[in-house]
C-alpha cells in the first residue's frame, strides 16, 4: 500500500479520469471533422491511464494489465491493415466506403458545412483502430517503465 | 601533409556552400504545387473528410500512416521485450 499516492490526488484521479477519456475519444471519433485524429486522441487516452497508474499503483500492479493492453494493441493494428486490405480491388489504401451513401458515407459539398459526423468513409474507421492501438500501446509502455520503477523502489527498501 | 589535406579540404568546402548560397532560390520558390491544388480542390469532395489533413494522412498517404503505426508497434514490443516480468525465484 506504500506505493499508491495521498487521498487527494486520489480522489482529484477519480473525477478527472472521466473527463480525461472523454475527452480523448472525442478527439478520436471526430478526427475526420476537428484537427486531431487517432494518434493524438489516443496520447491522450493514454495520458489519462498514466495518471491512474501513478495515483493507484499498487491496485494496478496486482491486476496485470500487460496482456490485455497488447492484445488490443495487436487488434487495433489488425484492424488498421484489414481495412486497407478491404480496398484492394481498386487499391491498396482505396477509400471504398467513401460517397457511398451507407455508413459514413454521406457526400458533402465543398467549401463550408456543418461537418456531418457520418462522412469520410474508412477514415474514421481507421482513426478508431489507430487511436486503440495507440491508447493502449503508450499504456503498456507506461504501466511496464512504471512497474520497473516501483519494484526497484520496493528492492532497494 | 595532414596540414595540406586540411586546406583542401576546406577550401573545397567554402566554395561549395558559397555555391549553394549564391544559387538558393528566391524565397517562397517554388510556390504551389500542383499537388498541394488538388488535395484542396478536391479532397473535400472526394474523400468527404471536412478535415483536409486527416483525409491526407489516412486516405490519399494511407500508406505512411500505416508505416507510423508500425513504427509504433515496434517500440512497444521491443520496451516489452526490454521489461517484460522477470521471474525472480530461479536464483
Amino acid at each position: 500500500m506504500k506505493s499508491d499516492m495521498s487521498t487527494i490526488v486520489k480522489t482529484v484521479t477519480d473525477f478527472l479520469f472521466g473527463f480525461i477519456i472523454i475527452f480523448g475519444i472525442y478527439i478520436i471519433i471526430h478526427g475526420h471533422l476537428t484537427p486531431g485524429g487517432g494518434f493524438q486522441g489516443g496520447a491522450v487516452v493514454a495520458s489519462g491511464f498514466a495518471l491512474l497508474f501513478v495515483a493507484f499503483a499498487r491496485t494496478f500492479l496486482d491486476k496485470k494489465p500487460q496482456q490485455l493492453y497488447g492484445l488490443f494493441e495487436s487488434v487495433g493494428l489488425l484492424i488498421f491493415i484489414s481495412l486497407a486490405f478491404l480496398g484492394i480491388y481498386r487499391t491498396f489504401f482505396y477509400n471504398f466506403l467513401a460517397n457511398s451513401g451507407g455508413l459514413f458515407g454521406m457526400k458533402i459539398t465543398q467549401g463550408i458545412n456543418p461537418g456531418y459526423f457520418n462522412t469520410a468513409g474508412v477514415v474514421p474507421l481507421m482513426n478508431m483502430a489507430v487511436g486503440f492501438e495507440v491508447a493502449c500501446g503508450l499504456s503498456l509502455i507506461v504501466y511496464l517503465l512504471y512497474r520497473g520503477v516501483i519494484e526497484e523502489g520496493e528492492d532497494g527498501e | 601533409m595532414k596540414t595540406a589535406y586540411a586546406v583542401i579540404f576546406m577550401s573545397i568546402l567554402v566554395v561549395f556552400l558559397f555555391t549553394a548560397i549564391t544559387t538558393l532560390h528566391p524565397m517562397g520558390y517554388p510556390g504551389h504545387t500542383e499537388m498541394d491544388d488538388y488535395f484542396i480542390k478536391n479532397a473535400q469532395i472526394e474523400v468527404g473528410a471536412n478535415n483536409v489533413v486527416t483525409s491526407i494522412v489516412f486516405d490519399y498517404r494511407g500508406f505512411d500512416t500505416l508505416g507510423e503505426a508500425t513504427v509504433l508497434f515496434t517500440a512497444v514490443i521491443s520496451v516489452v521485450a526490454l521489461l517484460r516480468g522477470v521471474k525472480k525465484d530461479e536464483e
